[in-house]
């Protein structure tokens, strides 16, 4: 039986979000994007409402929700402000997931408890100058120095890197090895021979903050480890299938605001004597890139409901991230193109939507990248 | 501390239309909201109990059983329990019926503190529910409150009216109506709403659960009866007098004598 219905939970979800999302993210999201500013103030009332904590499990202080009831926070914060729900995605699969999979229980109560509060923030650390695309081809090392692992090596394009109290870094235990010598480790913010690195200037989602992390014999506590040495590898695909799932749902959220802006302008504006919204060349527009954003919410909540039901979602998540992030980027432009001159300016949101929509096809894997992983999966290779 | 919060589920006005043609709400999918002055209600009874240092906040409301969410959501605000009012006895009534309802209900609570009602719902506009409602349980009221503070024992509740203010202490138990100036309503969270629908009481009370005289509710109970909605026909538009002052004051003058205003 298929039902698109969602829960009377999951609705007021929705509406609760939409309408902190509306008061509280959009009326900043312009100006964060024109300073190129991470608002601590604005994250840490996101992670008041328990935005960042939205799949920690309620012992560890988050609100446990599945992945379907995730997908609904992350568009609408995303239809506010694309930056803010970088930050919170990031938050939830990227740092709380793995620790929350794959962590000791003392692991578990000293990162994801402050973490679902709010109280300290995470990032994820797998790409490095040599290892995009190729994320296996890791450089930097985790040596056991007998009490402790000593970490050397950079970290690049870190979402949150700047920012965060602590980084679920991945390093190599055993180089000859190659991927089963991987594994997963947490550094906390502090730790001597652990620094951050240039902060980068990015084309969009400006508000969320990028950083390189850089070790120089880094000393961590042997415990710090996540599962066995050599699970790395598996641990961070893992993990960025969880986390395309969301990407889904940025897509969503970034192009729902773009048809919305195109929408009310091609009602307001005149030409030929006619509102824009009159003319079939424009409507037409409008209903294609409405059937777009449809489509890609069908994928991102089935790969959604995969991982709720506990079957393999690896390439329905590949599917969702790909088919919306190049969609976003379809939406924001024909947004754009509906505005005409005044879609270029900055006194309207599209031109920001539009540069937003761009990292969704870069990070958590390529578009090229995607198709590998659903060509794997389609073709049994 | 025991706050009740009566609350309302109304169609959203800003999406109503109305039927030229019948004159009657065009209901068919407007969104049913939480009245927004209740939302204010319930805001005042939680920063209240957070004053008083604890007690509860249960929000009732009288209605179908689809205003069941309209109470979720009052319980992930914060609300420790719900209890929707809901039978088919109950359908059809006026402001007296529903308050007779509520009262029977305030009255299978035990003992109460305070009430506290929205000043009135968008969708009727009467503002006669919260002061029908201290009439039936013979307790003090104050409306329009745009202040409500606990100071020994007592309240001290700011009203709003006609451009002044008014400042009274009331024993307790009172019911206080509130604006929307008191306060600002929080947005529930993450947490508050998954535990509204998985944690909180939630309970369905009928007729017979309150012990109300079935005459005394719905429609059998309610003394007012709605004969016909209608939208007012546009009025026509204004005269401006320009030209000479003396000469407009002397035509302004003699239309209003006219108009037997005068």
């Amino acid at each position: 039986m298929i039902d698109f219905k969602l829960s009377p939970e999951q609705e007021l979800i929705r509406k609760t979000v939409a309408e902190f999302a509306a008061e509280v993210i959009a009326p900043m999201a312009a100006e964060l994007d024109e300073k190129q500013e991470f608002s601590m103030e604005l994250t840490r009332a996101i992670a008041r409402q328990g935005y960042l904590g939205i799949i920690v499990p309620p012992e560890y202080g988050g609100a446990g929700a599945c992945a379907l009831t995730y997908c609904q926070v992350i568009e609408e914060v995303s239809k506010a402000c694309a930056a803010q729900g970088v930050t919170m995605s990031l938050s939830n699969s990227l740092v709380a997931y793995p620790i929350m999979t794959y962590g000791s229980e003392e692991i578990k109560r000293r990162y994801l408890t402050p973490l679902a509060s709010g109280e300290k923030l995470g990032c994820f650390a797998l790409t490095e100058p040599n290892a995009g695309s190729d994320s296996s081809n890791q450089e930097t090392t985790a040596t056991d120095g007998g009490d402790c692992w000593i970490i050397n090596g950079s970290k690049i394009f870190i979402s949150n890197g700047g920012v965060a109290d602590f980084a679920v870094i991945i390093a190599s235990t055993n180089r000859a090895a190659k991927i089963r010598g991987l594994s997963a480790f947490i550094v906390d913010k502090g730790t001597p021979g652990f620094t951050i690195g240039v902060k980068e200037n990015k084309l969009g989602i400006r508000a969320s903050n990028t950083a390189e992390l850089v070790f120089q014999n880094c000393r961590i506590p042997k415990g710090n480890i996540l599962a066995a040495p050599g699970r790395g590898f598996r641990i961070a695909m893992d993990t960025l299938d969880g986390g395309r799932v969301g990407v889904g749902a940025q897509a969503c959220g970034i192009a729902r605001a773009a048809y919305e802006a195109a929408h009310k302008y091609a009602k307001e504006r005149k030409q030929f004597g006619s509102a824009l919204v009159d003319f079939q060349g424009i409507a037409h527009k409008l209903a294609d890139m409405k059937l777009d954003i449809e489509t890609t919410r069908l994928l991102t909540w089935k790969a959604a409901w995969l991982k709720d039901n506990k079957k393999r979602f690896a390439k329905d998540a590949a599917m969702a991230k790909l088919y919306g992030s190049e969609m976003a980027t379809r939406v924001a432009h024909q947004a754009i193109q509906i505005h005409g001159g005044y879609g270029f300016i900055k006194d309207y949101p599209v031109e920001r939507y539009y540069r937003d929509a761009r990292i969704l096809e870069l990070y958590e894997g390529t578009s090229e990248v995607q198709r590998m992983v659903i060509a794997s999966y389609v073709l049994g290779v | 501390m025991l706050i009740i919060v009566p609350i309302k589920q109304v169609p959203d006005t800003n999406d109503v239309r109305i039927d030229p043609e019948t004159g009657t709400l065009i209901r068919e999918g407007v969104p049913s909201i939480v009245n927004p002055e209740d939302r204010h209600a319930v805001e005042m009874a939680l920063v209240l109990k957070d004053q008083a240092g604890g007690g509860k906040v249960v929000v009732v409301s009288m209605g179908p059983p689809q205003a069941e969410i309209a109470l979720r959501e009052m319980l992930a605000m914060g609300a420790d329990e719900a209890i929707l009012l809901s039978d088919r006895a109950f359908a059809g009534a006026d402001t007296l019926a529903t308050a007779c309802a509520l009262a029977h209900a305030v009255r299978q609570l035990g003992q109460y503190d305070l009430i506290i009602c929205g000043r009135q719902a968008i969708d009727g506009d009467t503002a006669q529910v919260g002061p029908q409602l201290a009439e039936f349980l013979q307790i003090p009221q104050a409306t329009y409150a745009q202040d409500l503070r606990l100071e020994g024992g007592k309240i001290r509740v700011e009203r709003a009216v006609e451009g002044e203010v008014q400042v009274l202490e009331l024993p307790l138990p009172a019911l206080v109506t509130c604006l929307k100036e008191a306060n600002k309503p929080r947005i529930p969270t993450l947490k508050g709403c998954i535990g509204a629908f998985r944690e909180k009481p939630f309970q369905v009370w009928n007729a017979s659960r309150i012990k109300v005289p079935l005459e005394q509710i719905g429609l059998k109970g309610s003394p007012t009866q709605v004969r016909r909605t209608f939208t007012p026909p546009p009025r026509g538009q204004g005269i401006v007098l320009t030209g000479d002052p003396q000469q407009a004051v002397q035509t302004l003058v003699q239309t209003l004598r006219e108009k037997g205003i005068m």
